[in-house]
């Protein structure tokens, strides 16, 4: 019976805790989500948001708690290419000598042997990919050359290649224009539709409100978690960002 | 005897490949320059540039201590070198020095003591030849052991290409679709310490250090594409050896030195009129070049 519930969630985390040499970065926090959902991650910087996707990734270990992915261990999703992770743009080496087509490629390196030499699948994955976050002419353009917004299409194309079924996203809003913002919300549809379950982190509380089924608040623990319309509160948003005003986060009209 | 009357294109080339000792130079320096070259795109994408400066000093008292014990350089250099980077791990976890410091405090540590013990264990071990290197001087057992290793690093580097790549760029991503970052970190670190150990031959201690980093510095000024920064990378690598070792020839230099002045030049080179990315950019010259 415990099983069964376990594979109803995407993600399914209990009490997970996370601490660097003994500084706690995360602790007891909680989060469940079903195929299809789109979750925010709202907090302060520091406030463990970039953790949280450490976690659920498997780049750092959680030092209490447990996390299934699929009803799985974090290695086993690691293995079925079920998590996929889409960084800020300022996370990333920009002067790397690599091209959208090479980046993008990279969504495929865990199906790949060992040479990571593409199959014509791979390849057609990656092209299928490009079309979608319209980058087509843009193929061999080294990513340095890419605008801030380019850039991220780059990165989500990425994350479609990968065919995974959950994203997490850092920040897809911040630094982009008015095109990309408008194709990640299409996509961001696209990928409801399609059963794919999302995780994104933003500073932009508007944002929260248009896309996301549920909302969690995080300050170092879960100070929060719900449908949006109903812990999206400015009760809740005090306490998240340390005592500051909703009205100042989103400007006085909200 | 006057030199320049008989110095010809021809001869500058010929001549010194009539003696055996210099044939072996150039076939290990290349193969040196080769394998350095090629860790040293890896080195400068990831800004382990540092980490390479400390490796090939760590390995210092192993060299000392294999030749005491009567064991391959290359075994004691292999064991110090990956420890020095566990140490550096470890006191960087345990302490609150930043890593640019327990890097520079144990990569000196080492080396010291490499020093402390050439001079107390009484041998005919050569200092000069442990930290300039004497391609000139090498032995058919030293060309084996070079060429062993040096296939095992570039078989490694090959095969693990694009992960590497991908570690540099990505780490997180890497992780993520199931690659094992930890072994790789571990993989380039030890293709680091052999690395470090075949340059020890050639142009010693001190300069393998920009062996390892120059020619993935200059690469990275003429290219945007990985597959092409390793390519030019290994190139500048073994033009710079065979440069360095014909000038040490015909004007009497020291070569491991003159290998590493050739490089410092071609980056020089490239530093000033790199197409894009140069000081001086000949953009009207590439005007096809996709911007």
């Amino acid at each position: 019976m415990e099983t069964t519930n376990y594979q109803n969630f995407r993600i399914d985390a209990e009490n997970i805790c996370v601490d660097y040499n003994g500084k706690v970065a995360l602790y007891d926090a909680n989060l469940r989500l079903k195929p299809g959902q789109i979750c925010g991650l709202v907090g302060m910087n520091g406030a463990g948001k970039t953790t949280f996707f450490n976690a659920l990734t498997g780049f750092v270990n959680i030092s209490k708690g447990k996390i299934r992915i699929n009803g799985e261990s974090v290695r086993s999703a690691q293995k079925d290419q079920s998590i996929a992770y889409v960084p800020q743009n300022e996370g990333i080496d920009n002067q790397f000598p690599v091209n959208v087509w090479d980046v993008v490629m990279m969504g495929r390196y865990g199906s790949m042997n060992i040479l990571r030499c593409p199959r014509e699948s791979d390849v057609q994955a990656v092209k299928d990919a490009i079309k979608r976050v319209d980058l087509t002419d843009h193929l061999s353009t080294p990513i340095g050359n890419l605008s801030g917004g380019q850039r991220k299409r780059t990165f989500l194309a990425r994350a479609i290649a990968q065919r995974a079924s959950i994203l997490l996203l850092d920040e897809p809003f911040s630094g982009v224009d008015i095109r990309t913002e408008k194709l990640i919300s299409e996509l961001f549809i696209q990928f409801k539709n399609e059963g794919k379950t999302i995780l994104l982190s933003t500073h932009d509380m508007i944002h929260v409100r248009e896309f996301c089924d549920l909302v969690l608040l995080i300050n170092k623990t879960v100070v929060a978690y719900g449908e949006t319309s109903e812990v999206f509160t400015p009760e809740n948003i005090t306490s998240t960002f340390g005592g500051i005003s909703p009205d100042f986060l989103f400007g006085p009209e909200s | 005897m006057d030199f320049c009357s008989f110095l010809t294109i021809d001869t500058f080339i010929t001549d010194p490949l009539t003696h055996d000792f210099m044939r072996k130079a150039l076939f290990m320096s290349s193969l040196v320059a080769a394998v350095c070259g090629f860790l040293s795109s890896f080195l400068t994408l990831k800004g382990w540039a540092l980490m390479g400066d400390a490796v090939s000093h760590s390995v210092m008292p192993g060299v000392v201590v294999a030749y005491a014990l009567g064991l391959p350089f290359s075994l004691g250099a292999f064991i110090f070198g990956v420890g020095s980077v566990a140490l550096i791990g470890f006191i960087k976890q345990k302490s609150r020095v930043k890593e640019d410091t327990v890097i520079g405090l144990v990569f000196t540590g080492f080396f010291a003591l490499g020093i402390v013990l050439v001079s107390k264990i009484k041998s005919n071990i050569d200092l000069h030849s442990i930290l300039f290197g004497s391609p000139l001087g090498i032995s058919l057992s030293d060309v084996k052991q070079t060429l062993i290793i040096s296939l095992l690093v570039v078989l490694l580097l090959s095969v693990f290409r694009k992960d590497l790549m991908l570690y540099c760029f990505d780490p997180r991503h890497a992780k993520t679709v199931g690659i094992n970052v930890f072994c790789l970190h571990y993989l380039l670190l030890t293709c680091l310490s052999l690395a470090a150990v075949v340059g020890l031959q050639s142009v010693g201690i001190i300069l393998v250090v920009a062996m390892l980093i120059t020619p993935g510095a200059t690469a990275y000024l003429l290219t945007d594409q990985f597959d092409n920064m390793t390519i030019i990378s290994v190139l500048s690598a073994i033009i710079s050896s065979v440069i360095g070792i014909y000038v040490s020839f015909w004007f009497d230099l020291e070569t491991g030195g003159s290998i590493v002045l050739a490089q410092t030049f071609i980056f020089l080179f490239a530093f000033l009129f790199a197409p894009r990315y140069g000081v001086f950019k000949f953009k009207k010259l590439f005007s096809g070049y996709n911007r």
